[in-house]
């Protein structure tokens, strides 16, 4: 396996620039049947759920006040896991989206909310928002591909410290919200010298602020508030936010790291269309099948195609709308990457192993990745 | 943020300490977030109200009765305030004038709304609203006020929903029977009058004259006429609100009659803004204004003139450029969606980098 080998036929030899317009008018008509169609149905579900979260969180949190009694901990710790889960994934990520700005609620808006995590909104924005549903699996674009710290795919540099990602990926799950916020940081743009100093001091101050807010919620306050079951109520926090992390890395690495997800060269997507734009997040992410409670726990982030295509629908109508997009996939001839958790879990994960290791010699000189191909092509297909 | 009274008892230094506290217990959220659960109408910080009844008036107008939360304070009759109301989702502001009397002994306030043609709010809170409904409320507010205490000979002029401020100040304790009160009140036919029954009612009773003025059969008031119809008006005092032709015509004749300063009017809420293709784009934190089409991104005006506009990926999907639109109309590029806002925005905050301006707009930028 090579990066610079095409080892399956471009996905996307077989249409012409007028067949990616066309599906793009396509992608267009889907998303005004939501848009015409948003309403009360789709308030009053956002709202249902934001009260049923606040509700489960205080709940959970009373419980815990008795955790000293090991059912009490126990049915806490998985309220208050259930709660974490669901204000960062169906609530925060698809809040600040501005999937529910159309509400004009200044209480459910992307410009207003805050989220139980340690990055804060607006870092969280720029870096997720605008630079990962912007430059989609763009290498050398769109630092979600790895974080910065791994290496998803064949044509990033392998280097010796990519020998323990298997490992990174490990802690960087346990530790995911604070992965988040370091990645929103940019460290590694101010390390190279191209962000400004001031500037990047005052995210630096921005983050440990909210951290120390997190954590003191966390760690100090709710524990002291549960009297005697305070080192139990700390232990319940430290379980909760774990698995929140583990179970939100575990999806998001659904996204974009299963095989089969194509990537793109920087030179690729210079001039491109809307089309183009909408082909490249159709290529560019995989789905998760599933139950609707699956569904509903991964903030729909289970349908990332019809998310990336259309970021700023309403998440419940993802579903309603998947089965037209996997339609217009299928009429193009185009693959449509989808498979239960557990197995995109473990592709994400073999690919994450296998990458550790360079790339094996190329057996016959292929195509390079900054060749000057058709627009959108991805740079390299892949089936794992 | 709201002033509260401080309540009796407790040391405004340890209840901002308590406050304090709270928050970093329901970090990033704040306690108001929660105790919203239990009640919507606790909190002063975010004025809410519940719709207890809609009570019809006319076939096309109703009262809409409100009890409003902790914080709203009491006003003077004549006032207005908004109300922010979610028609299918969206929220939605509007001004209306209480028609009831301040200090109402079940707490509760009135409004009274005439469905106006396209009309998205007044058709919902005539048509469809229902009691127990939550809705969004601002202080009471305005300067069209009888004034303390009011003078001895009044003169109302009104037309069509015109009546609701005055009914406000009809109803308060503050007028009685000592009071000289004169109204002229204009609607097409009788049946049209909004608080007909209570207006006849209280001219019956003596509290007031009435002039009733039909304009189908009557034509619409010839303030030339108001002398044959209620004697002299340069001793009154003057309240008038109105449709703007009809409040043009009485300002006139008053300057005319040299006694502006006995005359009071409202105006309610200018009709829907004017929209084009194009039109002056106004960043009103910055004061810069500049010209466009109806192609050009308000991104991109604003970034030409010089402003520094907040922005992200330029296509409509990362939402790092929203802002808030004061005033104006904007057309979404991509589908051609018409946005408008008046009176201060109400809350419509707009993607600049995938709107146009369709007509003149305000930007808070």
């Amino acid at each position: 396996m090579t990066a610079l080998q095409n080892l399956t036929p471009n996905p996307i030899a077989h249409l012409t620039d007028a067949d990616i317009e066309n599906l793009g008018a396509e992608l267009d008509a889907i998303r005004e049947q939501v848009l015409t169609s948003r309403g009360q149905r789709d308030a009053d579900y956002i709202r249902s759920v934001i009260t049923a979260q606040r509700r489960l969180e205080l709940g959970s949190r009373a419980i815990l006040l008795f955790s000293l009694f090991p059912p009490a901990w126990l049915i806490g710790t998985l309220g208050l896991s259930i709660s974490k889960i669901v204000e960062n994934m169906e609530i925060g990520h698809n809040v600040m989206h501005g999937q529910w700005d159309w509400m004009r609620d200044p209480a459910i808006h992307s410009t207003t909310w805050e989220w139980d995590n340690a990055s804060p909104a607006d870092l969280w924005k720029h870096s997720h928002n605008e630079l990962h549903h912007t430059y989609t699996n763009v290498l050398g674009k769109d630092h979600d591909l790895g974080y910065g710290i791994m290496r998803v795919d064949e044509d990033q540099p392998w280097s010796p410290f990519l020998l323990f990602q298997p490992l990174t990926n490990l802690v960087n799950a346990c530790f995911f919200e604070y992965g988040i916020a370091l990645y929103d940081l940019e460290i590694g743009k101010y390390l190279k010298g191209r962000s400004d100093k001031a500037d990047f001091r005052a995210k630096v101050t921005k983050v440990l602020a909210k951290v120390r807010r997190q954590a003191t919620r966390d760690y100090v306050l709710h524990p002291l508030l549960s009297g005697p079951s305070a080192l139990t109520t700390l232990t319940a926090n430290m379980t909760a936010n774990l698995v929140r992390n583990l179970w939100t890395h575990a999806v998001i690495m659904c996204g974009h790291f299963p095989e089969g997800v194509q990537t793109y060269a920087k030179t690729s997507i210079a001039g491109e269309t809307r089309a183009q734009w909408y082909l490249r997040q159709m290529l560019g992410s995989a789905n998760i099948s599933g139950s609707p409670a699956m569904h509903f726990m991964t903030g729909n982030l289970s349908f990332q195609i019809e998310h990336h295509l259309f970021p700023d629908l309403p998440s419940n109508r993802y579903q309603e709308i998947a089965p037209k997009v996997q339609e217009v996939f299928e009429r193009y001839g185009l693959t449509y990457t989808t498979g239960s958790l557990p197995r995109q879990v473990a592709s994400a994960w073999k690919k994450i192993i296998r990458l550790s290791l360079p790339n094996k010699p190329t057996p016959a000189p292929g195509e390079p990745a900054s060749s000057t191909g058709p627009r959108c092509e991805p740079v390299q297909s892949r089936t794992g | 943020m709201t002033t509260t009274r401080p309540r009796p008892g407790v040391p405004a230094g340890l209840r901002n300490t308590f406050a304090r506290w709270a928050e970093r217990v329901t970090t990033p959220l704040l306690p108001n977030d929660y105790l919203d659960l239990f009640d919507p109408l606790r909190s002063p910080a975010r004025l809410r109200g519940r719709i207890t009844a809609i009570l019809p008036e006319t076939r096309d107008a109703v009262t809409v009765v409100i009890k409003p939360g902790n914080g709203w304070r009491a006003h003077r009759p004549g006032q207005f305030l908004r109300l922010g109301v979610d028609v299918d989702g969206v929220r939605h502001w509007r001004c209306y004038s209480i028609t009831s009397a301040p200090g109402r002994a079940d707490g509760c306030l009135s409004i009274t709304v005439k469905a106006v043609p396209g009309g998205i709010v007044s058709h919902h809170l005539v048509r469809h609203a229902a009691a127990g409904t939550i809705v969004s409320l601002d202080a009471a507010t305005g300067e069209f006020t009888l004034a303390s205490p009011p003078p001895a000979r009044i003169l109302f002029l009104t037309a069509g929903s015109g009546i609701t401020p005055v009914m406000g100040m009809l109803r308060s304790p503050g007028l009685t029977t000592e009071h000289d009160v004169v109204v002229v009140h204009s609607a097409p036919t009788a049946g049209d009058v909004i608080f007909g029954g209570e207006l006849r009612m209280l001219a019956r009773t003596g509290r007031i004259r009435l002039v009733e003025i039909h304009t189908r059969d009557d034509g619409r008031l010839d303030p030339a006429r108001l002398t044959g119809l209620v004697g002299n008006i340069t001793d009154r005092s003057t309240w008038a609100c109105g449709p703007e032709t009809f409040l043009t015509a009485i300002e006139s004749h008053w300057a005319a009659a040299g006694i502006t300063h006995r005359l009071r009017t409202e105006r309610f809420r200018p009709a829907p803004v004017a929209t084009g293709e194009g039109g002056t784009v106004t960043f009103s934190a910055t004061g810069t204004s500049v010209e466009t089409d109806g192609t050009r991104s308000l991104l991109e005006s604003g970034e030409s003139a010089g402003v520094l506009m907040p922005s992200g990926c330029r296509m409509g999907i990362c939402f790092g450029c929203v802002a808030p639109l004061r005033r104006g109309a904007v057309r979404d590029l991509r589908n051609g969606t018409l946005t408008t806002a008046t009176d201060d925005g109400d809350g419509v905050v707009i993607q600049t980098c995938v709107s146009a301006a369709a007509g003149d707009c305000d930007v808070a930028l």
